[in-house]
């Protein structure tokens, strides 16, 4: 195991039933490196994350973080261990308040009872209120801080949620489907702050369909489809790769020996 | 001050605490529909301690907190296991054990309950009411109280976040237990006896809707709720027996018109000072950028 690897998914297979939702899926999340994770609708992008997030638990196979098998830990000790991601349906807490939402993503690195219950909500200066405040500035949200997220644009919303997740100072940032709903506008935005938390030693893996927002963000790609892994390798190279232009558009029948009908 | 209306004003201390009881849980997701099994806990325990072990009430009163609040950690961890609806048939049941059980031994007097010597004044009660109440903002005003409003909001996105939901549930339903029985412990030493009768599910069931009604997202929510059914049906005591229908119809209209309770985040932030100038501000900023 090479020690520049944020996170490396090895032979990792999980079933619902008759459905093989990830099918020995094996790769490697280089650290430091902005890592697209794609492929058509249910290829299994999503349960990935939620076998890698701790949703759901493998069947069988290994997920290293930071070299560190994760598979078997609960949810928030993978958290605590450096991982954090969003949702494709934002998760915000319907009855927080934008800061109160951002702070809750510190949860792990408070530590300490006084910490905990310091009373934070009359505590207009709290260190904890002020770096959520900070965060939410840094990543261009200006909005009231108290103010109720569900008035808040789409848009807005999603991009909470990142700064949401980054409070936990991961090592990892897994995001799903982060541009969805965004205009051009959000999404050259998005991209280009996710590009400033790469650098400062994040490492993402982006679950995304937005192909342009990929091509700007993510310096390399792995395919999924039907569960299984078909293409790893440069952004650039995805669309000349036969197997996944067969994925998203259809192979072109050559011979239809397999095809049937079903009586 | 009449004997009446310092009736109602104990009644709305007891009330008030065992409300906090059931919201500290319900805060953090858990319905606990067994809230009278808690107070009748606190009640004999405060009761035997009292009129057995002839302990003072400044020792009685702590100790009734500390084994309702134990028999709730305990309790806790099998009905954390249960979800939703099963949670409140769970509660639900424990608190008909604990009636039944008190009810049938002899030690605890049986049907005929037992006599309270040490009599706790009303001022104590309001002094009690005053720091639950005010105990509970502050919690609510904590991290922990973030992570339980983030559990009661969505449970599963709460543990992606890091919360160890199963520890915060468990500190709430105990928190809760003990709060209950703080309540139970008052009641006891202010009505000088107690009958098992008194701890049945008619009163969980008023109490647990004092706080849903109130509203579980603020910890005005037992407050609000818990004086306006304490108070209503007296004032409505001129309307004779009619006043047990327009109390029914008055919740089933509540629970229809605000299923979220009457006090939410919402309605707490539209009535803040602090909200109306920080929105005003807000509004300058974006006119002047």
């Amino acid at each position: 195991m090479a020690d520049n690897t944020a996170l490396s998914i090895s032979a990792v297979t999980k079933r619902f039933g008759g459905v093989i939702a990830t099918d020995n899926v094996s790769f490697d999340v280089p650290a430091g490196s902005r890592m697209a994770l794609i492929g058509p609708n249910g290829a299994g992008k999503t349960s990935l994350f939620n076998l890698i997030s701790g949703v759901y638990s493998v069947d069988s196979g290994v997920i290293l973080l930071e070299g560190k098998p994760i598979q078997n830990m609960p949810p928030r000790r993978r958290v605590s261990a450096g991982l954090a991601r969003s949702f494709q349906n934002i998760r915000l807490m319907p009855h927080l308040s934008v800061v109160e939402n951002v702070m809750l993503g510190q949860h792990v690195r408070v530590k300490g009872a006084r910490a905990a219950l310091a009373p934070l909500a009359w505590q207009r200066g709290n260190k904890w209120r002020r770096l959520a405040e900070s965060s939410l500035r840094c990543a261009g949200i200006d909005v009231d801080p108290d103010a109720d997220v569900s008035t808040l644009s789409y848009g807005i919303r999603k991009r909470i949620e990142v700064v949401r997740a980054l409070m936990s100072q991961p090592r990892l940032l897994m995001l799903d489907e982060p541009a969805a709903g965004l205009n051009t506008r959000e999404t050259a935005e998005l991209s280009s702050f996710l590009k400033t938390v790469a650098r400062d030693g994040v490492t993402l893996l982006v679950v995304e369909h937005d192909m342009s927002f990929v091509h700007d963000l993510c310096e390399r790609t792995v395919v999924l489809n039907f569960g299984q892994l078909i293409y790893q390798g440069p952004t650039a190279g995805v669309h000349d790769d036969e197997e996944v232009r067969a994925a998203y558009l259809g192979r072109r029948r050559v011979n239809t020996e397999g095809a049937s009908p079903v009586a | 001050m009449s004997g009446y209306v310092s009736g109602i004003v104990a009644i709305l201390c007891i009330n008030l605490i065992f409300a906090y009881g059931l919201f500290v849980p319900a805060a953090a997701g858990q319905i606990n529909l067994g809230g009278a099994g808690f107070q009748a806990i606190g009640a004999y325990s405060a009761a035997w301690l009292s009129s057995v072990a002839l302990l003072p009430t400044w020792a009685t009163i702590p100790a009734a907190m500390l084994v309702a609040g134990l028999v709730g950690f305990l309790i806790s961890f099998p009905v954390l296991r249960t979800r939703g609806v099963y949670m409140v048939l769970a509660t639900f049941a424990f608190g008909e054990v604990v009636a039944g059980f008190l009810l049938r031994t002899q030690f605890f007097g049986g049907a005929i309950g037992m006599v309270v010597p040490a009599h706790v004044e009303l001022p104590v009660l309001v002094a009690c009411a005053v720091t639950v109440t005010l105990l509970s903002f502050y919690l609510m005003a904590t991290r922990f109280g973030l992570a339980m409003r983030s559990i009661n909001d969505d449970e599963a996105a709460a543990v992606l976040m890091g919360v160890n939901v199963r520890a915060v549930q468990v500190a709430a339903f105990t928190i809760g237990g003990a709060v209950a029985g703080l309540s139970g412990a008052l009641y006891a030493h202010n009505f000088s006896f107690v009958e098992a009768q008194y701890f049945n599910s008619f009163l969980s069931i008023y109490v647990l809707l004092f706080v849903l009604i109130g509203g579980v997202q603020t910890a005005w929510g037992p407050l609000v709720g818990t004086l306006f059914f304490t108070l209503l049906p007296e004032l409505m005591r001129v309307g004779g027996s009619w006043r047990y229908v327009v109390f029914g119809a008055a919740i089933v209209i509540m629970m229809t018109i605000r299923p979220q309770g009457m006090v939410t985040r919402a309605v707490i932030d539209a009535l803040s000072p602090r909200r109306w100038t920080s929105k005003r501000f807000a509004t300058g900023a974006v006119h002047g950028g």
